[in-house]
């Protein structure tokens, strides 16, 4: 397995997202411009230009054809997919992190970190199909308790949103009212990603408390635990296999001081029901930051604090070994 | 979804009243330790109140520094100050009396004084001393006085007039303390403490697991360690040290030993020594440490050492920076736990239990002594005196109680001397590092010591490159063999192993078996039944292990435990756990492998602190039958190869079980999800429309052209 090495980034990654179909990869990072790329062979076809800050998340509309990103600059922007032109921006007051698409993509939601005074909000944005029309007035802020929100996405039909949270809280909000109907603390440090199982029905949390863990959408019920002994900044769930990929490593800051080996920059493989590790991806040089699996479950990207941007396709045996 | 409405939180103050307002509210706004638990449920954890009774309160202006003095003249009041005067004379020259510290009661009728005085001094010390100084102390014929602490009135008020015959008490059957040592499977424990949680656990190396034998949250404050023989398991608390042991792990005694921090077993685990020091209120004055002996079955307080730390650090007791090194008091070898010493200035203080008394009341002299250790197997000292002008340096080995000079051996230019005894006292090592005649550098040589043959014989070993620098040594136990490590300062260090007998097993002299050279190896250690001696890399190396067979002079095995820090053989000799502890950030854990470097299994424990095997007591065979059982070993081994197949099979058939039941629990969880992923998928498709459907697609290579510029140029032939 040779993965492809691209480097589009100089500064390191936040996020790297497939589109729907998997041909399209957007990878996001510190530096200005998120990229675009084809999966398949890590060409690159574009850049979008216009940020003045960290991008920390996007996420892509069913057809692909439009980008929506946050970004430390106090905007969240929609761009045209294929062009690379930007169609309008929500000017906040804060820096803005996690950004998700409603079902049916009539609504945005998009959080932003505490600032200035201001406590960490949650906005909900209604979208226009025209986008000549589209304001930037939220048709529902909801104010969070303290800690920055890492991630957010809409689930049981859009009635509710659920937030991940730096204190290792899950939270599930009602998005009409903004009322907070379940709270749960399922991990002790900050959950730093959390990834959807394909039909929404679980998801993984990646934290900084050397865990990752899978839990119940519903309920917040955490139905596994992966340990790895290392600081967790990403994982994802394999869409075929029952397996999770793991990624992160020793933090940023003191990886000078160790051999690289020490550092644990591997990608991990995990199997989702035993939890145990059967298998790693070694490559980069410094902690992953994000981790994303090709929704035909074939490769899978990894983006990392070196700013290089990973893609591999998985071996033959990959599918065929019996692991366990 | 609905969620009902449930005040947790009132709930919670109805059922636990009377606790400081603010709970369960607010942790901030009260102090945890005010919160009561209900009467007759402690949520598992220990109370501490009855050890904090036995610690004496000692604020500033406590009672601890007041004295009575009674048998003072009664005197009116004009004569009273006069008097008061005398007794202040008397007192400040004990110590100092605080400001208004000196009070006469006089009786408000005749205003005469009532012929007692109160005093308090500015600190116990003082008060106890001044006590002892005056009691008794004649201020004329008519006129004794009796001193006696403020706090003792308490004491002796609360006797009865009545003598009470105190109920015997019933006799209660103790627990079998050596219960572990019957396990059907022949398995150790260790125990590992990580995070806030103490884990005991069987070590299950056959069917590659470890099971829990016994967890507690909050079990110690500090750390835990095993009694010598594996009875006992102490651990540490503000208040003094706990022993538990037994099936239910039940708390056997305490030993109230305020601040304590560093403890110690006699061999044979009949007393334990604690220690605590207290940082001096004046900078100039010295630290002052306080050792207490205890009797471990009864907690009975045998003596305590008290005193200033510089009086304790002496020679090798004393680290660089002038801190005490453990342990400051060893105890004598051998199974009567009679013996035990700490170096003093010159001489070597030999105390005798079980009156914890000097022996003979008197030390031991020896002039510049600076290290001694006692041999692990009886009463035997050796003590190595350091040169002095023109006085060489000495070894000597001196017989306790005798006090008789077994050995001994003069050096010169000396500049460090180390010992090493054999685990089964069978020998002594000392290895000197001598100056060079420039004495610009330093070479090392071992004087190897035969205890057990006639006149103690001794031989000199050096090691065949002079500039070599001995990093570790270590005797095989069981054996009569050792292990060096060595080198000239380059990377990779040398290991090389000795042996003191021939093939016979007669003694002759020092005989070099092999040498391994450039060895990834910073620390090595011999299995418990000898032979077989791991040498591990850690640090720099990595956590590199190599398994060595020393008969064979083979390497069984190579591995690595990745950034590990320790590496421990259980009592058996039978496996070898190595671990990362918190020194380490990451990777946190512990592997266990059999003697040949088979990894058998391994755990991930986040802040893993301590990985430590519980200790066998001895065998019970004698050594003949022992002999008789290694020479028949395939009769022997016969039953236990069946069970142990039985067993593996059984542990397969676990295995396989386990995870059918994990997927079958998994998969009724996606079962429980189908109607809710249903739902979410029959939503999407409504929403979505006509996009929902995936469109047909496919790679096509397009080829397509454009036009840049045309421009029309005159045809030139």
């Amino acid at each position: 397995m040779r993965p492809y090495l691209l480097k589009g980034h100089e500064r390191p990654l936040t996020q790297v997202k497939y589109n729907r179909e998997g041909d399209l990869l957007i990878t996001c990072a510190k530096n200005l411009q998120p990229c675009l790329w084809l999966s398949d062979n890590g060409m690159r076809l574009g850049t979008y230009e216009g940020h003045n800050g960290v991008i920390w998340t996007c996420d892509i509309n069913i057809d692909s054809t439009r980008l929506y990103t946050a970004s430390a600059d106090q905007t969240v922007r929609i761009w045209e997919l294929q062009t690379g032109k930007e169609l309008f921006q929500f000017r906040q007051q804060e820096p803005c992190r996690a950004v998700s698409l409603s079902v049916g993509e009539g609504l945005l939601a998009f959080t932003a970190d505490a600032f200035m005074g201001a406590q960490s909000m949650i906005h909900v944005m209604k979208l226009e199909q025209d986008i000549e029309q589209q304001s930037s007035k939220s048709i529902l802020s909801i104010e969070a308790p303290r800690g920055r929100i890492t991630r957010v996405f809409w689930s049981e039909l859009n009635r509710c949103l659920v937030t991940s949270h730096d204190g290792g809280f899950l939270r599930k909000w009602d998005s009409e009212t903004g009322q907070m109907l379940l709270e749960e603390k399922v991990h002790e440090d900050a959950i730093q990603d959390f990834q959807l199982s394909p039909d929404g029905s679980y998801g993984v949390t990646a934290s900084l408390d050397k865990t990752a863990k899978l839990v119940d959408l519903e309920t917040f019920q955490v139905i596994k635990t992966y340990k790895t002994g290392r600081l967790v900044q990403s994982a994802a769930i394999s869409p075929i296999m029952d397996h999770v990929l793991l990624g992160g490593g020793q933090d940023a800051s003191s990886v000078t001081t160790t051999a690289s080996k020490a550092g644990g920059f591997e990608a991990r493989f995990f199997h989702k029901i035993f939890a145990e590790e059967f298998g790693s991806v070694r490559g980069h040089f410094g902690p992953i930051n994000s981790v994303a699996f090709h929704p035909d479950g074939k490769s899978f990207t990894t983006g990392g604090e070196d700013g290089y941007v990973r893609i591999h396709h998985l071996d033959a045996d990959y599918f065929t070994a019996k692991f366990f | 979804m609905a969620t009902e409405e449930i005040d947790r939180y009132a709930i919670a103050a109805e059922l636990f009243p009377n606790q400081p307002p603010g709970f369960p509210l607010d942790l901030d706004t009260f102090d945890l330790r005010e919160i009561d638990f209900p009467r007759g449920n402690d949520f598992g954890i220990a109370s501490d109140d009855d050890i904090d009774d036995e610690q004496d309160i000692q604020t500033e202006s406590g009672f601890g520094s007041v004295i009575v003095v009674g048998n003072l003249p009664v005197v009116p009041p004009e004569k009273a100050e006069k008097l008061s005067a005398i007794v202040r004379k008397i007192y400040t020259q004990i110590g100092t009396i605080r400001e208004g510290g000196l009070f006469m009661p006089t009786d408000s009728q005749t205003q005469l004084t009532k012929g007692f005085a109160f005093i308090e001094f500015s600190s116990p010390q003082e008060a106890i001393a001044a006590k002892e100084q005056t009691n008794g102390y004649p201020l004329d014929k008519k006129h004794v006085f009796a001193v006696s602490m403020f706090d003792d009135f308490e004491k002796y008020q609360k006797v009865p007039d009545e003598y009470e015959k105190p109920d015997p008490k019933s006799y209660q059957p103790a627990e079998n303390l050596h219960s572990w040592m019957v396990d059907k499977l022949g398995r150790d424990q260790f125990v590992i403490r990580c995070g806030d949680m103490t884990e005991v656990y069987w070590n299950d190396g056959k069917r590659g697991r470890s099971d829990l034998v016994y967890q507690r949250q909050y079990w110690t404050e500090n750390f835990v360690q095993w009694s010598p023989l594996g009875n006992y398991i102490t651990t540490v608390h503000r208040q003094g040290a706990a022993i538990w042991g037994g099936p239910k792990w039940e708390r056997l005694q305490k030993f109230a030993h305020p601040h304590m921090r560093l403890l110690d077993y006699s061999p044979n685990e009949k007393y334990l020594m604690t220690y605590s020091s207290q940082e001096p209120s004046h900078p100039k004055e010295s630290m002052t440490v306080c050792f207490i002996v205890f009797d471990s079955r009864t907690s009975r307080k045998l003596r305590v050492f008290e005193g200033p730390a510089d009086e304790y650090a002496v020679g090798t007791s004393a680290t660089g920076g002038g801190a005490l090194q453990w342990p400051v008091f060893k105890w004598a070898g051998g199974k009567d736990d009679t013996y035990f010493a700490r170096l003093s200035k010159n001489a070597i203080s030999v105390y005798q239990a079980p009156d914890m008394g000097l022996l003979d009341k008197r030390s031991l002299k020896l002039e510049a002594v600076q290290d001694f250790l006692w041999s692990p197997s009886e009463a035997l000292i050796s003590a190595y005196t350091a040169e002095q002008g023109n006085l060489p340096a000495r070894i000597v080995l001196i017989k306790i109680p005798e006090r008789t000079e077994l050995r001994q051996k003069n050096l010169f230019s000396v500049s460090d001397v180390k010992m090493f005894w054999h685990p089964q006292g069978d020998y002594l090592a000392v290895k000197v590092e001598r100056f060079t005649k420039t004495k610009k550098s330093t070479f090392t040589g071992f004087e190897l010591f035969s205890i057990r043959d006639k006149d103690i014989p001794m031989e000199v070993l050096e090691l065949p490159n002079k500039n070599d620098k001995v990093l570790t040594f270590a005797w095989e136990p069981k054996g009569h063999r050792f292990a060096v490590v060595h080198g000239d300062g380059g990377p990779r260090p040398s290991v090389s192993f000795y042996t003191m007998r021939d093939e016979k097993g007669k003694l002759s002299s020092v005989r070099l078996l092999g040498t391994l050279p450039g060895k990834a190896c910073t620390h090595i250690s011999w299995s418990p039944q000898g032979r077989i001696i791991v040498l591990a890399g850690f640090k720099s190396f990595n956590g590199q292990l190599e398994f060595f067979n020393v008969d064979e002079m083979e390497t069984m095995a190579a591995a690595e435990h990745f950034q590990a820090t320790d590496v421990d053989w259980d009592p058996t000799g039978r496996y070898v756990a190595t671990s990362v502890t918190s020194i380490n950030p990451m990777e946190n854990g512990f592997k266990m492998w059999s003697f040949h470097g088979r990894l058998l299994y391994e755990c991930s424990k986040d802040k893993l602190f301590q990985l430590s095997w519980r200790p066998r007591l001895p065998s019970l065979l004698p050594l003949e039958r022992e002999a008789e059982v290694v020479k028949n070993l395939k009769s022997y081994t016969k039953r236990y190869d069946e069970e142990d197949e039985a067993l593996l099979q059984q542990a397969d058939a676990d295995v396989l079980s386990e995870r059918k039941a994990v997927i079958d629990e998994w998969q009724a969880f996606v079962d429980s999800k189908r109607e809710f992923a249903a739902l979410a998928l029959a939503f999407k498709k409504q929403m979505f429309g006509a996009r929902w459907e995936e469109k047909e697609s496919r790679m096509e290579k397009v080829t397509a052209e454009q036009v840049l510029e045309s421009k029309e140029e005159p045809y030139v032939p």
